[in-house]
């Protein structure tokens, strides 16, 4: 494959990190696997001894491991925004990140279901769900919807790799073979071709508009596990469209948080600019003012009409003594804080717009315990039981180190995936985007 | 037409139960021209049985060893419910005193261990100046029922006779039911139950719910395989003061023992209610609203053992003040 001279400039830049496999790379792998067999231990231990070794109980039947798949599922959007929408927008200047986007979208999309495993008790009778399966369960309806979305996923992804593995095949990198003949069949002999091209660009539009369908399918989906039921707190009719506001929403968060660990280890500054930083923070403006809407018609129309089992969730999500103060760390973290950073202009920074992103996931990782926990706290009938566990749900090591595993098994596949691909897209970059990136001269560092 | 047949299944079925227990005890002891001792003295009765080796034979029933908790119907009929029948319950709350007699039969005869009710009573108060009332609480076998429209596999379902159960060797222990069900009446096996092994050897049904297994849920289950045998729920039984009528809405009959009545001018009399009606699930669980009641609330507070009266003080000591 021919190669222009920008391309040739950004793909000099990444060589380095698809060839080696550097000594720090080794650390956070090894520091990675570490906490993975930390919680491949809880997990032995969870499954030697059952699910009594959790916090979860009768009462509090799901705990952390439900706010993880939540949180998983709803930072997998990274890719849904930027890949689907901003494709179909022809936002120019999406090109250099959606390779990172799309990474989160597919390693989230694995991590989160494992979430939910965790919690099942029978792990050995998961076939169950292919050979009785049940349409009017929003299990199986999470099971179709997260499957068809994490396939979706993955064909986006590669079809954006393709023209990249017939760079790679083509470019005579220092590499083992095995490498070299894994780039050779993943370029499916591609050679830029007219027809060729033709074919991606019509299969990844085609890709881009049944993503987002999906995407908003899956998290209502999801969203409905709670909608269902007859619980205070959960029976709402906005579940749907909240949760799929606070899956983009922090799915852009984490793409902000990527794109600047990125930056700053590859020195990629001419290509992830401050430009991106602040188009991003504008959307994640618009739509933490969109969450922050939906947050609070939920909780005012609860609390206005004060009916006696929502009042029961309200005054505990209020009072300071039991969640109140989580309540209020995800309201102003998750919402006020991310707004207001980018909506005055002298604080609109790359570093400060990351750091309201990374409060801000941090934020909705906390409100989905609290859309969990608290509500099945408040049963609507007296629990007038003296099992103390049984009232009142504190999360164990167990399920605290397998939670760390999850993050922890993200960061990985994404160190190993940096190792195959290169963060930056190498064949989005035709001749026509050379003016949109500014030399690096007249960049602000921030690095 | 339809009596023959009814009465053909009936026969059917009791050869099948007789012909199970013949199986349990040749294996109890080894042939069937056995040598056990007979263990009750009643007057010999010839029962015709089914051998290991697919025989017929005759055997003196006074040399059967009656065994409990049997799976005396396939996994389908187990499913299906018992035809022609609908089962209800009415619980007279003005009669109860919160004695957990009730309780401790429950948990006898599924093999319980002590914390862990399918049956329990909580005290109720239902407004700051209300009194407060004892009441018994199972699972409601919903006719709507939320836990059965969530189960991913089935593993929960309801019967035509009105019932609900689980079939704990389906169930994947996604806990969703237990979020579902508005009444928190579901249990979770969280570790490896504590039954005595001969109890754990015994073949499954859900009519029984004996094994329990760990990492399923489960439930009162209105004791069907007793209904089977025309005895009452042990929690019937066991009442001292006949607060359980159990019966079969088809027949519009309800007993708590001692007296049978109509289960329609019952309800109609006392202004029977069920619980949360507002949530539109259903129950099969009729109340009798605690009114001219025969025991000061009390009764059933003073002698409770520290640990239970722990679960009402906060009503109970509120309302001394
Ligand atoms: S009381 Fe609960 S468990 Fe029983 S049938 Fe109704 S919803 Fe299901
Ligand atoms: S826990 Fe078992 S019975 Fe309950 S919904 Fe899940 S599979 Fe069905």
């Amino acid at each position: 494959m021919e190669l222009n001279t920008y391309q040739k400039e950004i793909f000099e830049r990444q060589r380095p990190v698809i060839e080696k496999f550097g000594k720090r790379t080794w650390g956070w792998t090894i520091f990675y696997l570490l906490w993975i067999g930390v919680g491949g231990y809880a997990l032995y231990l969870q499954i030697a001894k059952g699910h009594k070794v959790t916090g979860m109980r009768d009462n509090v039947v799901w705990g952390l491991y439900i706010a993880n798949f939540i949180f998983f599922i709803g930072i997998s959007y990274a890719g849904a925004v930027i890949s689907g929408i901003l494709h179909l927008l022809k936002v120019e200047w999406r090109k250099p990140i959606i390779r990172i986007a799309e990474m989160i979208t597919v390693i989230a999309t694995i991590i989160g279901p494992i979430f939910i495993l965790l919690c099942i008790g029978r792990l050995d009778r998961l076939h169950h769900l292919f050979l009785y399966p049940r349409l009017q369960s929003p299990i199986t309806w999470d099971v179709l919807a997260i499957g068809t979305y994490f396939t979706g996923s993955v064909i986006f992804l590669y079809l954006a790799l393709i023209k990249d593995f017939a760079i790679y095949r083509d470019a005579k990198l220092n590499i083992p073979k095995w490498k070299q003949k894994f780039y050779k069949i993943m370029a499916i002999g591609y050679r830029g071709t007219p027809s060729q091209k033709r074919h991606i660009k019509i299969s990844t539009n085609l890709m881009a508009i049944i993503i987002i369908p999906l995407a908003i399918i899956v998290h209502s989906v999801l969203s409905w596990i709670f909608g269902m039921t007859l619980r205070p707190g959960w029976h709402s009719t906005i579940f749907g469209p909240y949760f799929v506001l606070a899956a983009i929403y922090s799915g852009t968060g984490v793409l902000i948080i990527a794109m600047w660990v990125y930056r700053r280890m590859y020195k990629l500054n001419s290509y992830l600019t401050d430009k991106h930083f602040i188009y991003l923070g504008y959307i994640m403006m618009v739509l933490g003012a969109g969450y922050g809407y939906f947050t609070f018609s939920e909780y005012l129309t609860d609390w206005f009409a004060s009916e006696k089992w929502d009042n029961e969730v309200i005054e505990k999500l209020f009072n300071p003594a039991k969640y109140g103060w989580w309540f209020l760390f995800a309201n102003v973290a998750g919402i006020i804080l991310p707004i207001l950073v980018v909506a005055i202009p002298k604080t609109r920074r790359p570093n400060l717009i990351t750091l309201a992103a990374f409060f801000m996931v941090l934020a909705l990782w906390v409100k989905r315990y609290l859309i969990i926990v608290p509500t099945l706290e408040s049963p609507l009938l007296p629990m007038q039981d003296t099992r103390m566990e049984y009232v009142k749900y504190h999360a164990t090591w167990v399920e605290w180190a397998l939670t760390l595993a999850g993050v922890a098994t993200f960061f990985l596949f994404f160190t190993l995936m940096s190792k195959f691909v290169t963060i930056i897209p190498i064949s989005e970059f035709g001749e026509k985007e050379k003016a949109m990136i500014p030399a690096k001269e007249n960049e602000i560092a921030t690095a | 037409m339809k009596k023959e047949e009814e009465i053909n299944d009936k026969s059917r079925r009791d050869f099948l139960k007789t012909a199970a227990l013949a199986t349990i005890a040749t294996t109890a002891c080894g042939s069937l021209a056995c040598s056990c001792s007979p263990k009750k003295a009643e007057v010999a009765k010839k029962v015709k049985l089914l051998s290991p080796d697919g025989e017929i034979v005759e055997i003196d029933s006074a040399y059967l060893n009656y065994q409990e908790h049997m799976a005396i119907v396939s996994k389908l009929e187990a499913r299906q419910g018992i035809a022609g029948k609908k089962f209800v319950m009415v619980v007279d709350l003005s009669r109860c005193k919160n004695a957990r007699k009730c309780v401790a039969a429950c948990q006898k005869w599924h093999y319980r261990p002590e914390d862990k009710e399918w049956l329990t009573v909580k005290l109720m108060k239902d407004s700051e100046e209300g009194a407060p009332y004892w009441f018994p609480k199972q699972c409601f076998h919903c006719d709507n029922p939320p836990c059965v429209k969530v189960c991913p596999v089935d593993a929960t379902f309801k019967r035509q006779d009105g019932l609900v159960l689980i079939d704990n060797e389906r169930c994947i222990g996604c806990k969703f039911c237990m979020a579902a069900c508005p009444y928190s009446t579901r249990v979770f096996n969280w570790e490896e139950p504590d039954i005595p092994i001969d109890i754990k050897n015994l073949q499954y049904s859900p009519e029984t719910g004996i094994p329990a297994r760990v990492g399923t849920v489960e439930k009162c289950d209105f004791c069907p395989d007793r209904s089977r045998e025309g005895k009452l729920p042990p929690c019937v039984e066991a009442c001292p003061n006949g607060v359980f009528y159990f019966g079969d809405e088809n027949e519009d009959t309800v007993t708590n023992g001692d007296e049978t009545v109509s289960f329609s001018q019952l309800i109609k009399d006392r202004a029977a209610y069920r619980f949360m009606e507002e949530l539109g699930t259903k129950p099969r669980v009729y109340y009798l609203p605690p009114k001219d009641r025969q025991f000061p609330v009390e009764r059933g507070y003073e002698d409770l053992p520290e640990k239970l009266k722990d679960r009402f003080k906060y009503i109970m000591e509120d309302k001394t003040k």
